[in-house]
């Protein structure tokens, strides 16, 4: 089951679950996706403990899709 | 999925900074050189001073004592401010901590999440070196040389809990290393013995292991 998470103030929550056979749990996954990108989220895909991804689309294999906030010189 | 992932190669907060030029490992290696003229162009004067004086006039020693004493101290204020990075900011929002410790702990393998648990900071290797990322900042240890650089970065979010907060540094860094550095403003770059004396005594063990892992 991949989930799509956004990091918040409690810590993160869970946006949308789906499966790559589920197309409607996706569809709407895809919706959450979009409308957290729409409000300046930033997507991310943590492929292993060293590297990460930045998608602008849903990866319909991916486990765990990360949205975060920008970051900004203090 | 590996078309999506190949989208979007670089980091997006760079679009807000694009009259930077790109932090890699050769702009370090200046900027490093550049800093330590920069620390020995306003302490030898102080140093000179001193010597003068009390080579015209013995007497004046505590005048030139003075003089030695603001060649220690400015640099000790510059490096301060650098450890400063690493310093927790703003409010801890505990109530979101133990999931956000959870999922940073996801992002960690065991090393280093051990020590963040200790010391509040993420040990990350990578291509120009060793990093330490806090919760406001990150100081990097390149592979070569002995100095540290200090980082002050934070997410635009600040209602985030602690581990929240370095949970976005750490993925910003691992999608963008050059990225990262540059979006980031440089505040310090000198000697890790003396960002080590100003860093909290909770945080100093991972500026320990970093340089260990640096050998």
């Amino acid at each position: 089951m991949s989930r799509l998470i956004r990091m918040d103030h409690t810590g993160h929550t869970t946006l949308a679950e789906w499966s790559a056979e589920d197309q409607a749990a996706y569809d709407l996954a895809v919706e959450e996706f979009r409308g957290a990108l729409d409000e300046g989220c930033i997507a991310v895909v943590s492929e292993s403990r060293t590297e990460a991804t930045q998608v602008r689309e849903l990866p319909r294999e991916a486990d765990l899709v990360i949205l975060r906030r920008p970051i900004a010189g203090g | 999925m590996s078309q999506e992932l190949a989208a979007a190669p670089v980091l997006a907060e760079l679009e807000s900074v694009p009259w930077r030029k790109p932090t890699d490992a050769h702009f370090l290696r200046r900027f490093g050189r550049v800093w330590t003229v920069w620390t020995a162009g306003y302490t030898v004067p102080w140093i000179a001073a001193g010597v003068g004086l009390l080579i015209l006039e013995p007497l004046a020693f505590p005048v030139a004592a003075a003089s030695f004493a603001h060649a220690w101290i400015i640099p000790e204020l510059y490096a301060y401010r650098g450890a400063s990075v690493l310093r927790p900011k703003g409010k801890r929002n505990e109530s979101g901590e133990p999931v956000a410790q959870g999922l940073l702990g996801d992002l960690l393998g065991h090393e280093a999440r051990e020590l963040q648990r200790d010391t509040g900071l993420a040990m990350e290797r990578s291509g120009m070196g060793i990093w330490l990322v806090g919760q406001g900042g990150a100081i990097l240890l390149p592979h070569e040389g002995r100095r540290a650089h200090c980082f002050c970065v934070r997410t635009t979010d600040a209602g985030l809990p602690p581990s929240d907060r370095v949970a976005h540094l750490l993925l910003a860094l691992r999608t963008d290393e050059e990225g990262f550095a540059t979006v980031a403003n440089h505040s310090f770059c000198g000697a890790v013995w003396r960002v080590r004396r100003r860093l909290p005594k909770r945080m100093r063990p991972a500026l320990d292991a970093a340089r260990a892992a640096r050998r």
